[in-house]
Formats: structure tokens, sequence, C-alpha cells
């Protein structure tokens, strides 16, 4: 039986995206324009004997969200650009040990308080590197309402799989966007549970886990007694710090990165359109995804061949997909509301085997699909006024 | 009635025993111990030097911050 | 999830102001609960004498080694979760409070104590604290106050005292001190007690009054930094250190709110006891409410 559709925002679309991924926790601190999630998981938690608290700040948030994962909740907090700023050391604690967690950023105009009620994609390359030292993230990009509640699932998911912080970027105009969408029902959804590790509490250590074989960690007040922590480590049993052995720093870096970009296959996801025949493609994500379909099609109609590359997995970078478009199309338009951020991955992925073409706007105003004709207009020469519109 | 040492020894412990590895040489033990039971090593180290003073306060064991002291009561198993 | 406080522990809260009974343990019992005995604490840090109290005390207590977790931020203090043998978080510096906060409230059934140096305490973690004490969490705050920043190497603190000198404040402190105990009491903490590592029985027992008090508990333990503290404001050795605690700590009942009450003359015992509700508690009648069938 078909779920009937509902008009929902995107921002609403999140918080029961992660009801239905199991979340049970929520921390967070009210900002423009990711506030709707917080208010919509005050009222929905309770219900689903989950925890919602407004926490003092979002360093905070981002703590009592580490604290809950440990205690073996799945846990999320929401923020945009400048409360993200301020997660970002704990955003690294959870990275380093390994605390499995969901950061929704909403993003805005910024730097600093910038535009608090208008779009950007400005924080895409702070998903990233926002946090100091040699880390890994996975970053999701929704790009309509239906994904705003479909990859906050897969986020979790992902979480728990990689035991990872996971960030979902959306942005003011995905947020606030209302859409008629059918929500699927719990029985319809994979969702990834956490459970324990398959060996008794006495033998149990954190070095155990393997790129092929990630053991969860078990909850604080289990049977198992973990030490979790930021510094550099080597096992769980506490006792003798190990940050005065080097090759266990290496080891550990280099597990944590391996931890997810071995598994780049499952985790880099795409979406291509049109992409078959296509001469010049369109690299875009999020909101301006958006913009940058009815483009493509608008070039069909025209008999212009464009196809569309829209990667939902933003980190790890799906440079198997760049690679793949770069052998075939002869340059690739990267609109964002940034100034080249992920156009520069796209060009260093695509090897100089073809062009790119960045368009950047950082107004606050979304990208529309004229902008977008335009650059192909200019590409494919395209002088004609009678269009097929 | 019994005289001060009488009544001393008949609290004294078996022993006084402090780990080596353990100690890190602070002197708590040994200043603050209230009826002078130790000695100091050339390293800064307790040495038992007057058990029969001892009154098995049990301040050393409590207040070394390395868990180094052990008392070991009369009674307790070999 | 579980909404309920540990039974247990209610049972043995105390109704008045008397404390729980702590029968000091043996060495061997008590590094039974370490992980290693082999600290980095420096030699004569009252950091070990805090943490063989702290045991004592969960021991008087009777917790589920299971159930208990102690969570710490950054510092000497803080290398305790290495040491403690139940489940540790050694969380970045200053967010224990927030970190225990979620922890509490994901699994109110836990036994949460969180141990911070000063500077974790109030002066990076200082929102966390006013913010847990306001929320009234049944969590147990333990704080190591040694009036330093000794990992870092001898900085001042929040709680060093006007005059004292540091590796930041070579010409004499300016600033006044925090006195943190006040500091919790007015954000909203319902217990709150002070004690030295000198007197380690009345210590252990003001930290099981603490842990057993259903609602938030805030514990500053005055802690001796030889190495840091000491050597820079002329006390020669850690006995000395202890001394002095001996020498400025009043019994409470005894102390005289005119007088002086930071660096030459504090209170020690328990300054303030409440009863009020606490949030997991009232967070249960959220739910509660939540999922009542909506009113026709």
């Amino acid at each position: 039986m078909p779920q009937p559709r509902r008009l929902i925002a995107g921002n609403e679309a999140v918080a029961e995206g992660a009801i239905a991924a199991g979340a049970r926790f929520f921390a967070g601190y009210p900002i423009t324009p990711s506030t709707e999630i917080a208010e919509v998981l005050s009222r929905r938690l309770p219900q689903v004997d989950g925890h919602f608290v407004q926490m003092e700040d979002e360093i905070a948030s981002i703590a009592a969200v580490i604290g809950a994962s440990l205690a073996g909740a799945k846990a999320l907090t929401a923020t945009s650009g400048p409360g993200f700023s301020l997660m970002q050391e704990s955003i690294g604690y959870a990275a380093m040990a390994q605390v499995p967690c969901v950061i929704i950023d909403v993003m805005r105009g910024g730097p600093s308080t910038g535009l608090p009620t208008e779009p950007s994609q400005g924080d895409v390359m702070q998903a990233r590197w926002g946090t100091h030292g040699e880390h890994s993230i996975i970053a999701l990009v929704p790009s309509s309402v239906a994904e705003c509640f479909s990859l906050t699932v897969e986020a979790f998911n992902l979480a728990e799989a990689y035991r990872t912080p996971v960030i979902v970027l959306s942005d003011a105009t995905i947020g606030h966007l209302r859409e008629a969408v059918a929500l699927p029902l719990p029985e319809e959804l994979r969702i990834a549970e956490r459970g324990e590790p398959d060996v008794p509490p006495e033998d149990y250590d954190e070095v155990m886990s393997t790129v092929d074989n990630i053991m969860p960690r078990p909850a604080l007040g289990s049977r198992y007694s973990v030490h979790v922590t930021g510094l550099v480590y080597d096992s769980s049993r506490g006792g003798t710090p190990a940050t005065g052995t080097p090759a266990v720093a290496e080891g550990l870096g280099r597990y944590l990165r391996e931890k997810i970009y071995h598994h780049r296959d499952a985790i880099c996801r795409v979406e291509e359109t049109e992409m078959e025949d296509a001469e010049v493609a369109i690299f875009a994500y999020g909101s301006v995804a958006r913009s940058a379909r009815a483009a493509m099609k608008w070039a069909r109609r025209q008999g212009v061949k464009v196809g569309l590359v829209r990667p939902i997995t933003l980190w790890p970078f799906p440079t198997e997909a760049v690679d793949h478009m770069a052998e075939q199309v002869r340059a690739i338009i990267v609109p964002e509301m940034n100034l080249k951020q992920i156009a520069w991955e796209v060009q260093a992925a695509v090897w100089g085997r073809a062009r790119v073409i960045d368009y950047g706007r950082i107004d606050g105003k979304l990208i529309r699909p004229e902008e977008i004709q335009d650059l192909i207009r200019r590409e494919f020469h395209y002088h004609r006024f009678e269009e097929t519109p | 009635m019994t005289d001060a040492s009488t009544k001393a020894k008949s609290r004294a412990p078996e022993a006084v025993v402090i780990d080596l590895d353990l100690c890190k040489a602070c002197g708590i033990c040994i200043t603050l111990c209230p009826t002078d039971v130790f000695d100091r090593d050339d390293f800064g180290r307790p040495v038992v030097a007057r058990l029969a003073d001892c009154t098995l306060c049990a301040f050393c064991e409590r207040h070394c911050p390395d868990f180094a002291i052990d008392i070991v009561r009369v009674g307790d198993n070999a | 999830m579980t909404a309920l406080v540990d039974e247990e522990l209610l049972e043995r809260a105390p109704h008045d102001n008397s404390l729980p009974r702590v029968t000091p343990h043996r060495t061997a019992e008590i590094t039974s609960h370490l992980r290693t005995p082999k600290t980095l604490w420096c030699p004569g840090c009252s950091n070990g004498i805090v943490t063989r109290a702290l045991i004592d005390a969960v021991l008087a207590l009777d917790l589920n080694d299971d159930r208990t977790c102690v969570i710490a931020g950054i510092g000497c203090a803080g290398r305790i979760t290495a040491y403690l043998n139940w489940s540790t978080v050694h969380t970045a510096h200053g967010r224990a409070l927030a970190v225990a906060t979620g922890a509490k409230a994901a699994d109110p059934g836990l036994n949460v104590i969180v141990v911070m140096g000063d500077g974790d305490c109030v002066a990076i973690g200082g929102n966390h604290l006013i913010h847990a004490a306001r929320r009234n969490i049944d969590v147990t705050a333990v704080v190591f106050n040694n009036s330093i920043y000794g990992m870092t190497g001898g900085q001042m603190s929040p709680t060093t005292f006007e005059g004292d000198v540091s590796t930041t404040s070579v010409y004499g402190n300016v600033e006044q001190a925090f006195d943190i105990c006040e500091l919790a009491r007015a954000a909203g903490a319902t217990y709150v007690a002070r004690g030295t590592s000198y007197n380690y029985q009345r210590l252990a027992q003001l930290i099981a009054g603490g842990i057993a008090h259903k609602g938030f508990s805030f514990v500053e333990a005055m802690v001796a930094c030889p190495t840091y503290y000491g050597r820079q404001n002329g006390i020669p050795t850690p006995a000395d250190m202890l001394k002095m605690q001996k020498a400025r700590a009043v019994p409470v009942e005894k102390f005289d709110s005119e007088g002086p009450r930071l660096r030459d003359r504090y209170p020690v015992g328990v300054l303030h006891h409440a009863e009020r509700q606490e949030y997991t508690a009232a967070y249960a009648d959220v739910v509660r409410r939540s999922q009542e069938p909506p009113r026709d």
C-alpha cells in the first residue's frame, strides 16, 4: 500500500528521516536556517522514547551527541555555518575516537554571521577539512526533500557501519523547500543497527577492528569496560598512553583513513542523467543540481548533448565517477554557490583530460537554470535566439 | 595499666610494605607520619625504621599518591 | 533505553546532611580497580590520593561496576581515565560535562562521575558547568583543583590566587580566583562540597555523598601540584602543601562567613544540599506526556 504524499519541508524530512533511522537523541542549538529540525525533534523524540535537549551552545551540542552515542544511542545534531564552525573540534574527536554520529549542516551565506536566511554551498570544503589533523569524513548532499529523508537515514547507516561522524550538507533552499513526498514506511528502509562485538568482554579490545571487520564499540554501561580517548591510542584497555610510540600514531591514522577509503565503492554515490552520449557534463550538487537538471533538459531540447553528474556523496570525493566522466566529455561545468570549492577537486580528478568550467555565486541567491544555460550556450557557441523553450 | 610502648606495640601492623617500583619518593609518608616510623633512603624513598611506633592510622597508605604502600595487618594471611 | 534512575542509588541517598559511611580499602583492593597503578602524575601530586578516595567512595556505595562510568576532560586530572578500569571517556578539553549530559540523558541508569581539573571545569568548561548545574542533571562532578594548569607546564588558572606566580603571571597574577563551589551553587547545583587531599576520609565521604545524591553534585577536591604551583610559589615539598591544606581548611559549621573564603582559609564539608527535580526524571515526565492520546 503506497504511502500518501504529504507536503513536507526539507528540514522536517530530515527530522523524520532521523526518527526512521532509529535516532533517539538530539542535542542542538537554534540557528537559522536549521532550527526547524530541532523544533520538530523536540516534539517527535519524546513520542518515540527518545531524548531532545537544547544545549547551551553548539560546542555542548556535539559533545552531548558524542556522549549519547557512546551510551549506545543513535544521535544527531543540526546547525548552520557558524555553529558548524564551533563543532569542528568535537567532530574531529568523533572521527578520532570512532564515535558514530550525524551532523546536519543547513548551509547559509557566510563567512561569519553572513546571510542567515539565504542559501550557500560555502561549507563543503569545511565539511572535509574543518577539523584539525589528518582525518577522513563522510558527507552527503541532498538535493530534494525526499533526499533529506533518505540521505539522513543513509547517514545513520554509514555512521554505524564505519564508526564515523557523517555530515549531511543541506542548505537554506532545500531546508525550507516544501515538496509533496511519500515518505517510505519503516519496513521499506534498510536500517543498520550497532550490535555488540562478537568477542566476550574479557577478550575485547579496540585494536581488534580491521578495515574489513569494523567492530562496533560496546556502549558505556554495558558488560564491556572501554576507554575512549581523543589521544592517539592503540588499545581500549587504557593504562600507559601510546602517544610515545610513533608506529601507533602512523598506524592509527592510516587505519582511520583506510576504514573509509577502502569502502569508497559502497560509500560514494553519484547519480548520472543523460550521460550515455554526453559531450559536456554538468557536475552539480545540492539545490544547484535542481537548476542544473532544468538546464540540462533545456539543452537536450535544443539537441545539445549535455548530461548531469550529481554527486550524492561529496566526501570521500567521488573520484572514480569524475574519472569516468573526464574520459568521455570535453568539458565539465561546475556551478556552485561558492567560489570553486568543488571545482578544484573536479579539476584535480580530471587531470587535464577535459576543461573544467567553474561558475560561482555567493550572493545568497540560488543559481538559476538560465545561468547554467548561458554557460552551455557559450560552450557550444550557441547563438540562436529562437530556441525551443 | 599498660605503658605507652606496650599500647603502641599492640596496634602495630605486621609490616608496612613499600613497592619501590611504584614509589616516586615524594616524601609525603615520611614527613606526615605522626609517629615518625620512616627514615629516608638515598633516593628519598621511605624505609620502615620504627615499625613498633606505628599506630596503624594508615595515613601513609591512604595518602600515598602512587598506591605504593600496603600495610599488612596482624592476622592477614601470609 | 530506560528512563529510570538506579533505584538502589535512590535507597542510599541521604535524607539529611549525613554522609555515606566510607571504610577505606586496602591498597590491593584499590588497585584492582585500576588498569595500572603506575601513573604519569608527578611525585607528590595529590591526583593519586583523590583517585583513591573516588574508588573508596564508589566501593562504599557498592555501585555496579558495569553501570559506572567516569568522564573526564583534558589535563592532569583527565588522565584518570586511562587508569580507572570502569568505562572511561577522555573528552575534548572542557567538554566533559556536556558529554556526560548526553550519556546520562541517553541512559539515565548510568552512574556518571565527571572528573575535571580546575581549568577544564571553570575556564574552557565554565559554560557547561553552569548549565549542568542549572539542569540539575544527576551526575557527580569532582574537580581536582590545584590552582594551576599542570599538564601544559604551570600557567595560571581561573582558580589561581591574586599575587600567585605562574608561567603566564610571572609578575604575580592580577586576577581574582573563582570560588568554584559558590559558582556551582549559584548556578543551581543541589549538592556542593569541598574537601582536601589532606583529609582523605572526609573527601571520600563527600564524594560518596555526591554520588548518592540525586541531582547535580559538585565536589571540589583541593589538590597539591608541587611541580608547578608549589615550586613557583615557594612551597618546598608535597608534604608542606598537604599541611597547608590542613591549616586552611575550616569545617563549614565553624567557618564564619565574614572572613575571606579563598586562599588562606576556606570552608570544607557539605556546603550546600537541596532537593529539586532532577533533569532526567523531569524529562521522563515529558516522554510520558508526549505519548498521552490527544484530548478530543
